[in-house]
Formats: structure tokens, sequence, C-alpha cells
């Protein structure tokens, strides 16, 4: 069809794509019609509350409760010490192995979100001086991160991160718990963003181990095992999390000696593991599937036990082709730690009760919500980000 | 010779496995006395017995919302069958509505209109992306609760009734002759689905059109109208919310809490339910739909014999799984105060500290609960299934 006017090619491409797209038949017209009504009275709704209704002053003041709850002031430079170092092992091993020339970019816009922020949560220099740094050794890395890689030998390289994370790992866990000249600080000030990362990542990787070992067994030859790993994969999985919460909160205390006390932090990410692992066993359970027999038997053949078939063949690819069901599994567990404000841990849900409850800001109810759901989302994404940048880095199609 | 390849006798297949299961078995025994014998030990140093008994001597907890006669005098199995009517309610009502829209959702995101598409993908995206104990609390108390009080309620046409209390809407009232049009429908329909399954089946073999879906339509119009005639009336009344002294009289009425709830569980699983649909209409190739559109079928008959039975192979399974989700979802119904089995369970806990029968009895209430789903959806998969030779 040739256009009717050649002046104005954009004008009628534009109206080709409207008639193709929102009004090609005379239900699609009807369609879009309501659409647009549906998107103009929740668009205006939501426009006006933003600007005219919510008073976001709420955020502004309780700001610092949202992140680290109430951490002892005196001590937050341990916080930012851990982000520094988390940020700086990220960066070094994003540098290293070299995911993506955006990674520089993104890091750059996070700080200036930092530097920016900042000034709220306390207002004072001092975490200028933290965001500063914690951005200028994240970009540091990143960039020399190629010049490592061009001059050390990659075996090291292959040996050395793994223990540069897992030494990052104690260095964390020495700054939160105190000990060894460190002041401990007990649970009870682990709130708010603070405890829901800490909780989702240690049940993540609590629950990590024990799920592959129970899809494992799942598909043992051995019928004792067998059988054990399918009744508890089930149980598990017939019952509500906040139901598997309220029994390792009720339970624990009573099948323990009398002697041990676990506070609830820890019944919480016992709950949170025995049920982050029954869920991610079905998931490797589905990549044990798909590697076929012949891999097994072509490394049986070669000589290597068991043992050494399941970690250097069949593990390695099983895990790789569920990386998406495994992240997935992971961001519903982070989303899932909402729950422990049921059970009365006070993390980023149980804070903004906490904040909603202060008679100043009564009924800030959507302001509040929309806030610590765009911190669940931010996070959620990056996970969902990483995993697609490890798919990629992986080969896997 | 054989001796030496076998090698010593714990090395033999057999023999290891047997003794690694005896292992296993001999771990968890240990783990299981050690973990009973504290148990035993600390019920004793707390004086509690063991025993199912505090069910029926000792009084329930308040309950804002039943469906049956119920007062904190009754005894905690009762509190307990209270709950559980609630929680069914909830879950049958909100799998039967997530189904309806994530199908609806699902089929918007691969309509061909470009703004339906999108406004699908922000929806699904939204949605599965918060996590839902949020979406429950903002829907109750940023939604519900910011609704005017009842003096002031707001009053849409229909009518329905918003305030503060919940909602109110018209409702069908069950009157004298239900029963008799419930059981004559019912012998009805079951003699029509048999003709036209046999109609269908004689279209198919002879070839001719001979109108399968008339004959039946025609007998059930005719047992309609044979009733009407026979009892006079409708089979259901309209009842209509009437607001009498601060009190909504007739219709169905919804409590903020149950209303909460019910929104946000049915919204947050129709997010997932619409991607499993949607996955599974895309998984049925495309040839398929045109060999049926080549052989002469309309649209909507490719979408219902070619296209839906065979994507239908695929929905099934995770669908069986998001229903599950939504059942177990509903025990997040305590953080809206609407009294479910988790509520009652936890309220009894506290009044009694009966901790392990009532860890026990929770245990059992979803157990049954998912298992059921599971069965009834297993056995409507294997009706589906494509069977092979």
């Amino acid at each position: 069809m040739p256009p009717k006017s050649p002046i104005t090619p954009s004008a009628s491409s534009i109206l080709i794509w409207l008639r193709r797209n929102l009004f090609s038949t005379w239900y699609n017209c009807l369609l879009t019609v309501i659409s647009l009504w549906i998107i103009y009275l929740g668009g205006q709704g939501l426009f006006l509350w933003m600007f005219s209704q919510a008073q976001w002053t709420v955020l502004q003041a309780n700001l610092r409760l949202f992140f680290v709850g109430r951490f002892p002031l005196d001590q937050i430079w341990r916080v930012w010490l851990i982000v520094l170092l988390v940020s700086a092992v990220t960066s070094l091993t994003a540098g290293v192995i070299q995911w993506n020339r955006t990674v520089p970019i993104s890091v750059g816009i996070l700080t200036a979100i930092g530097l920016s922020v900042a000034p709220l949560v306390g207002g004072q220099r001092p975490e200028l001086i933290w965001v500063a740094a914690i951005g200028s050794v994240a970009l540091f890395n990143l960039l020399g991160g190629p010049w490592l890689k061009a001059h050390l030998s990659p075996r090291l390289i292959s040996r050395g991160l793994p223990s540069v994370w897992f030494l990052t790992v104690f260095m964390i866990l020495w700054l939160l718990m105190g000990g060894l000249g460190l002041s401990a600080i007990g649970t009870n000030v682990w709130q708010g963003l603070l405890l829901t990362v800490l909780t989702a990542v240690v049940s993540i990787a609590l629950s990590f181990p024990i799920g592959v070992l129970l899809a494992l067994g799942r598909r043992s030859s051995l019928p004792v095992i067998r059988t054990l790993c399918i009744l508890y994969i089930e149980v598990i999985r017939g019952l509500p999390l906040i139901g598997v919460l309220f029994i390792a909160g009720v339970m624990l205390p009573l099948v323990l000696p009398s002697q041990v006390q676990l506070d609830a932090v820890l019944r919480a990410i016992c709950g949170l593991t025995l049920f982050s692992a029954a869920y991610l066993a079905e998931n490797v359970r589905g990549g044990l599937q798909s590697i076929p027999q012949g891999q097994m038997e072509a490394a049986k053949a070669l000589g290597l036990n068991p043992v050494l078939v399941l970690s250097l063949v069949v593990l390695p690819q099983a895990l790789r082709s569920v990386i998406p069901t495994i992240v997935g599994q992971f961001i519903g567990l982070f989303k899932d730690t909402s729950l422990l404000s049921i059970i009365g841990l006070v993390e980023l849900t149980g804070i903004s009760r906490s904040v909603l409850s202060q008679p100043r800001f009564i009924g800030r109810h959507g302001e509040v919500y929309l806030f610590i759901g765009l911190l669940y989302w931010l996070f959620c994404y990056l996970m969902s980000l990483g995993s697609r940048r490890l798919e990629r880095q992986l080969g896997v199609k | 010779m054989a001796k030496l390849r076998q090698g010593p006798r714990w090395r033999q297949p057999r023999v290891r496995d047997g003794m690694l299961q005896a292992l296993v078995l001999l771990l968890i025994g240990l783990v299981i006395v050690y973990f009973g014998a504290n148990l035993i030990q600390n019920l004793q140093r707390l004086r509690l017995p063991f025993g199912f008994d505090f069910l029926f001597t000792k009084s329930g907890p308040s309950i804002g919302e039943t469906l049956i006669e119920y007062s904190p005098t009754d005894n905690i199995a009762l509190a307990f069958g209270v709950a559980l009517l609630n929680t069914l309610r909830v879950v049958v009502l909100g799998i039967f509505l997530a189904t309806i829209i994530g199908i609806g959702v699902g089929i918007a995101r691969l309509s061909d209109n470009w703004l339906v598409r999108k406004l699908a993908t922000v929806y699904v995206e939204t949605l599965r992306n918060f996590p839902l104990l949020l979406q429950l609390l903002f829907w109750y108390l940023a939604v519900f609760l910011k609704l005017p009080t009842f003096e002031n309620r707001i009053q849409l046409p229909g009518p329905i009734i918003l305030s503060k209390n919940g909602v109110a809407f018209p409702w069908l009232r069950a009157n004298a002759s239900t029963s008799t049009w419930l059981i004559a429908l019912g012998i009805g329909s079951v003699l029509a689905f048999l003709l036209w399954r046999y109609l269908t089946r004689l279209q198919i073999e002879q070839g001719r059109i001979i109108f399968a879906w008339l004959w039946p339509l025609l007998l059930l119009m005719g047992l309609a109208g044979g009733i009407a005639l026979f009892t006079q009336h409708l089979p259901f009344d309209l009842s209509q919310p009437q607001v009498d002294k601060l009190v909504v009289t007739g219709g169905l009425q919804f409590t903020s809490e149950f209303s909460a709830l019910l929104l946000g569980l049915t919204l947050y699983t129709a997010a997932f339910i619409a991607e499993i649909v949607r996955a599974g209409i895309r998984s049925v190739s495309i040839g398929q739909s045109e060999a049926a559109r080549a052989l002469g079928l309309k649209p909507t008959l490719v979408m219902r014999f070619v296209v839906f039975p065979q994507a239908l192979r695929v929905i099934v399974p995770p669908l069986t799984s998001q229903y599950l989700n939504l059942a177990k979802n509903s025990s997040l119904a305590v953080a809206v105060g609407y009294p479910d089995i988790y509520y009652v369970a936890s309220a009894s806990l506290e009044d009694t500290g009966r901790s392990v029968e009532i860890v026990l009895l929770l245990m059992a209430i979803y157990l049954t609960m998912s298992l059921l789903i599971s069965i009834l959806m297993n056995l409507y998969n294997r009706s589906i299934q494509l069977v092979e030779r």
C-alpha cells in the first residue's frame, strides 16, 4: 500500500501502528477504550494521591528505622563496613570475570542515590564519607578486575575468589555477632531491612546444600533413604510457611534440652531453611532428571566413583540447568521473610508496623507500604538480574 | 579369582547399601529418641500432660466471624470446626475467582491489542513481585479500613453498600421451591449431558450435522418450563441488602477482613495462574491452529477443540500447585484478623499451652486439605492427559 502523503510518513506510520495494534476489529476498539478508561482512572487516582494526599515525611523521619531498626548508633559503622565489604568483593568478582560494562554505570548510579539519601538517614557527614568510600572501592575493583585477570593465573583466580568470599562471610558474622574484641550485639536490635537481608541470606545459604541432598536422596536407589526424603519433602510442601514457622517456634524449644536457648531469630531461620529446602529439592530434582543416563554411565566407565560422578559430572550440569527456578525460589524466600513479622520479629514489614503505630504517622499505610514494597521489589529484581548474568556467563541457552 | 574380584564382603554393593540404610535409620532413630526424651522432660517440667481431651473440656477463643453458631463458651473442638469452615470459605471462593481472573489475564497477555497486552503485563509483574503479606496489609489497612464509617457509607448502584464494616451486595436466596428445582435440574442435567455425548458421537461417526447441542438444550428448557408451571416460583429469590437501624440485612455480606483476604489472595494467585495459562496456550504449536483453520473451523472452535484441550495438559499440573499455594497462603488471614485455622490454633495455644497437640492438629488439617486438592486435581489431570499406546 503506497503512503498517501510522502511528506508525513511518520504520522501515517503511527496511524498504521494504531490501526494494527489498537483498532483492528470492533472488539479491539472496545477493549482499547475500556483499557484507556482503566488507565485514566488508575493513573488519575495515583497521581492525585501521590501529590496531594500522601505525606512523605513519614519516610524521611523513619528512614534509619526502616534500614537498620534500633541498631545502636555508635555501632552503626559495623553495618557500613559490612556494606563496604560486600560491595568490594562483589565488584571485584564482577570485575575479574568481566560481567558487563553496565555494571560500573549501575555502581555510579547507586552511589549517587546513596549520596543523596545519606543526609536523610542521619544528616551527618560520616555517612556521606561511607557512601563515597563504598562507591570508590567498588569502582576501583571493577576497573582493576580486568588487570588482575590479565596478571594472575586462572588457577589462582578460581581458587582465590571463593576463599575471599568465604573470608568475607566470616568477617560479616564477626562484625554482627561481636566477640574477639568487638562487643556483642543482641539479635533483638537486628531490625528492619538489615534483619530481612540477614535472615534471607542465611536461610538461602543453609537451605541450598540441604535441598541438593534431599533431591539426591529422593532419586536414590536405596528405598529407606528415598522414602524418608519423599516423606519430608511432601509433608513440608503440604504445610503453609506460617505453619512451619509456628512449629519451629513452638516445637524447637521443646525438643531441645532446656539448657539450650534458641532466640527468635535463630528459630525463624531454622523454619525458613527447613521450608525452603523442601521446595529447592524439587527444583534440583527437575535438573537431575534432565541429565541423560549416558552421562553417568560414561563417567563410571572412566573409573570415577559415585561421589565424583555426582560432584564433577551430574550436579554441575543439573544445577546449571535449573538456575532460573532456583533463583525464583530464592526470590520467593526473600519475599516470604515478611511473614516473620507475624511471629513477632521486627524485620522490614515488622518495623513498618511500629512506624505506623507512632502517633504522628497513624493512617499513613499507603506511603509506608509503597516504600517497603519498592525495597522488596528492588532486591528481588537485583536477584533475577544476577541470575540472568550468571546464566549467560555459564552459557545456558 | 572370583573372591578377588568381589573383594571383602562389606564392599559388595548389596551389603554396602544395606549397611548404609541401616546407618541412616539408626541415626534418625537416635535423633528422634533424643528429641523425644527432651520433649518428655520439657513437658514434665512445664507440667503439661499429653492428650486431646482439652479439645472438649476447655472453652475456645472468641471468634469474630462465624458461619455456624458459636460462642466462646463452646469447646475448642467446635472453635476448630468454625475456623475450618472459615478457611474453606476463603479457599473455595478464592480458587474459583482466581481461576477466572487468571485465565482472563493470561489470554489478555496474548491479545493482539497492544494496550490490553501491556496492561496485563503490568498487572502480572506488579503483583508477583511484592510480598503477599504486604498486599494483604495494603488491602486491609490502606483500602478497606480507609472506607467511610457505616453512618457515612457509600451506596453504589446495585445496590452495593461499602463501608468500614465491609461490603454487602445482592445475592440469591433459597425459597420454598428451591429443592424441587435443584433436584429436577440435577437429574435433567445428567440426562442432557448423556444425550449430548451420545449425539456428539453420532455426529462424529456419521459425519452429518445434527445439532448435538440443540436437543439437550431443548430438553433442559422444557424441564425448566415444566417446573416453573408446577411450582409457580423461580428457583431463587433475589435478596437485596437493606439498611435497618444501622444494621445491614439481606443480600450477601462480607466483612472487611474477609474481603481484604479474599481480594488479596485472589489477585495475587491470579497473576501466577495468568502466566501458567499463557505458557500453556503458547506451548500448543502454531501448526495445530493453522491446520484446524485450514479444515474450516471457526476461531472459537479452534480454541475450544484444538488449542485449549492441548494447552490444558500443560496447564493443569502447575495450576494444582497454585491452588495448593492459595490454600496454604490463606493462613496469612491472621495478619488481617480473619479467624482462620491458624488464628484459632495460635489463640488456643495461648489459652491452653498444649503446644504438641495443637501443632499435630494444625499439621493434620493442612496436610488433609493439601492432599484433597491434589487428589482432586490429579484425577482431573488423568482424565485430560494424552493417552498413548
